[in-house]
């Protein structure tokens, strides 16, 4: 039998004691994360579930003072934005990160691209949308749907470019020189090769870019402007939730304020299930040999 | 006749000199080994000849290197063109992981722009995994991922993905490595049999295989040719002292 010195004992004593402490510490911390999240997510279905319900979805708000009525024109016009931005951004931004990771590429124009992403990325929001006004609103003579999708697109476009990097850049290099071995072009082994099989993690880094601009609210108050009436035209002002739901917000209006927490949770609700999405397809795990 | 021929051929990385003037002549519907210590140049002999030493950054070669008396680095040469005619199979095997098994063998053809129908397509796959003894194993499975293959099924299936673009020289840079001895053994057969149709030039760490499979030898040592000739000469009498000391396994 081994005997245990008296201070080995009290040694292991003093660490079980320290990574009981740390551990208890981690714990706690994580309470402390979570918690807000709750209380948050919480506050927000308390109040908004009540103003939810098919005329929210179908119906044009109503003047103050009239009851009823929705944000249906909202709703739709953030999908319609969202959705212009996202196509942008999917374009320039995967192509950008194809560049970006392509091995031949010149790299001093990389880093700058690289370095501008970056700081693209540190732009407050409302200096996006006051940039978008001066380039685009201004010379198209009024606020505009296409306006705010170029807002959106904006700032979505460097999260898609350097998450499409990332992605691509974890492909194995040698997929990319087998396709080449084969004889096919670069830009078809970049493509339909090294692209494909980043597919997923490109389409990740997507729809989380995706989410996080559909929250935005302050590029689009001077770019989609908002509209109290249905309309899909790219030439006119839109209505978005975010921006009926901060009107509605600052209102003195007690409807309006409910109607503003339905809206704030129905962003939400949609936020999270792209999320959703965006885990399901990521817990697969990226497709990569072995 | 030679297939492949090598004139001054210097190939760099940088500044660095990777491979110093080879001269040397690739029989046709040969199998030329390659053998030499790690470092010595092999991979990058091999990927001078189809044009793949120039995708690393900052590589470059000098000389001549002649495909049936023309020379692949000649102006106006396509380097895509050479490569659909020297075929080149890995150390490690690297099916497409997004792609069938029938998929990952089409994929030079298809991705080439040719306008193949279903049929066409069909007989292509099949003759290209047969040819690389493949087409047993999988015939029942075409539709399933590439990767779900065992590591010397994928190797094979490299082999046939090679062959479907009906190459006329096979490079080959020590495919049995990452292999068990059933799986090379596979392979080695393969070698022997596609020699009638390609002129097959084999990188091997391994002298049993290379004294097996190939006609001709080439040793290297530093990146220089330091011996090429017959086989069977190579290994029972050869001329020089660095290549019987290598050989024998005294260095390297
Ligand atoms: N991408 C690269 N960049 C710079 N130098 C390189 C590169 N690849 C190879 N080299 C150098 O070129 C020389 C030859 O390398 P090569 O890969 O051809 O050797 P090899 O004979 O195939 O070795 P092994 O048997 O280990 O595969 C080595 O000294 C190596 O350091
Ligand atoms: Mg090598």
């Amino acid at each position: 039998m081994k005997t245990v010195e008296p201070h080995v004992d009290a040694r292991r004593m003093w660490r079980k004691f320290k990574s009981g402490a740390m551990m208890t510490a981690a714990v706690l911390a994580t309470l402390l994360t979570l918690v807000p999240l709750f209380l948050v997510l919480g506050y927000l279905v308390k109040q908004g579930v009540n103003g939810i319900n098919w005329a929210f979805f179908t119906r044009l708000p109503r003047p103050v003072g009239e009851p009823g009525g929705g944000m249906g024109n909202a709703v739709l016009g953030t999908l319609e934005v969202v959705g212009l931005a996202s196509v942008l951004a999917v374009i320039v931004g995967v192509g950008t990160g194809i560049y970006l990771s392509e091995p031949g590429r010149n790299r001093s124009v990389a880093n700058g691209v690289r370095f501008a992403a970056d700081v693209l990325m540190g732009v407050p929001s409302i200096v996006v949308g006051i940039f978008v006004y001066a380039v685009v609103v201004r010379p198209m003579g009024g606020f505009s749907a296409l306006a705010g999708a170029i807002a959106l697109a904006v700032m979505m476009t460097p999260l898609v470019a350097r998450t499409t990097e990332q992605a691509l850049s974890m492909v194995p290099a040698e997929l990319r020189e087998s396709a080449l071995a084969l004889g096919i072009p670069r830009w078809r082994t970049s493509l339909s090769v090294v692209a494909r099989t980043a597919a997923r993690g490109i389409t990740t880094g997507v729809l989380l870019a995706l989410a996080r601009i559909a929250g935005e609210t302050a590029p689009l108050l001077f770019t989609a402007f908002g509209n109290q009436y249905w309309s899909t035209s790219l030439r006119r002002p839109i209505a978005a939730l975010t921006v009926q739901v901060y009107t509605y917000a600052i209102s003195p209006f007690e409807d309006w304020h409910r109607q503003a927490w339905a809206g704030a949770l129905v962003l939400t609700a949609m936020v999270l299930v792209v999320e959703g999405v965006v885990r399901s397809i990521s817990g697969r795990g990226l497709r990569t040999p072995r | 006749m030679a297939k492949i021929r090598l004139v001054r051929m210097s190939a760099y990385f940088g500044r660095t000199r990777a491979l110093r003037e080879i001269n040397l002549d690739i029989p046709e519907f040969n199998v030329t080994a390659v053998i030499g210590p790690s470092g010595c140049g092999k991979s990058t002999l091999v990927r001078c000849i189809n044009r793949m030493h120039e995708t690393v950054k900052d590589a470059r070669v000098e000389g001549d290197v002649l495909l049936d008396g023309e020379n692949i680095y000649g102006p106006g040469v396509d380097p895509v063109q050479i490569r659909r005619r020297v075929g080149m199979v890995f150390q490690k095997p690297a099916p497409f992981p997004t792609m069938s098994i029938q998929d990952n063998v089409a994929v030079g053809l298809n991705l080439n722009g040719l306008a193949l129908n279903r049929g066409e397509r069909a007989e292509i796959v099949e003759r290209s995994l047969r040819r690389a003894a493949l087409w047993n194993e999988v015939k029942d499975d075409l539709g399933k991922p590439g990767t779900s293959l065992s590591g010397g099924q994928q190797q094979r299936l490299c082999i046939a993905r090679a062959l479907a673009v009906e190459p006329e020289v096979l490079l080959m840079d020590e495919p049995c490595s990452a292999l068990d001895p059933i799986s090379t053994a596979h392979i080695e057969e393969l070698v022997l049999e596609l020699k009638s149709q390609y002129t097959i030039v084999i990188v091997t760490h391994n002298m049993q295989q290379a004294a097996r499979v190939s006609d001709f030898t080439a040793f290297l040592l530093g990146g220089v040719l330091i011996e090429f000739g017959d086989t069977k000469q190579i290994f029972t009498n050869p001329e020089r002292q660095e290549t019987e000391d290598y050989i024998t396994g005294r260095f390297g």
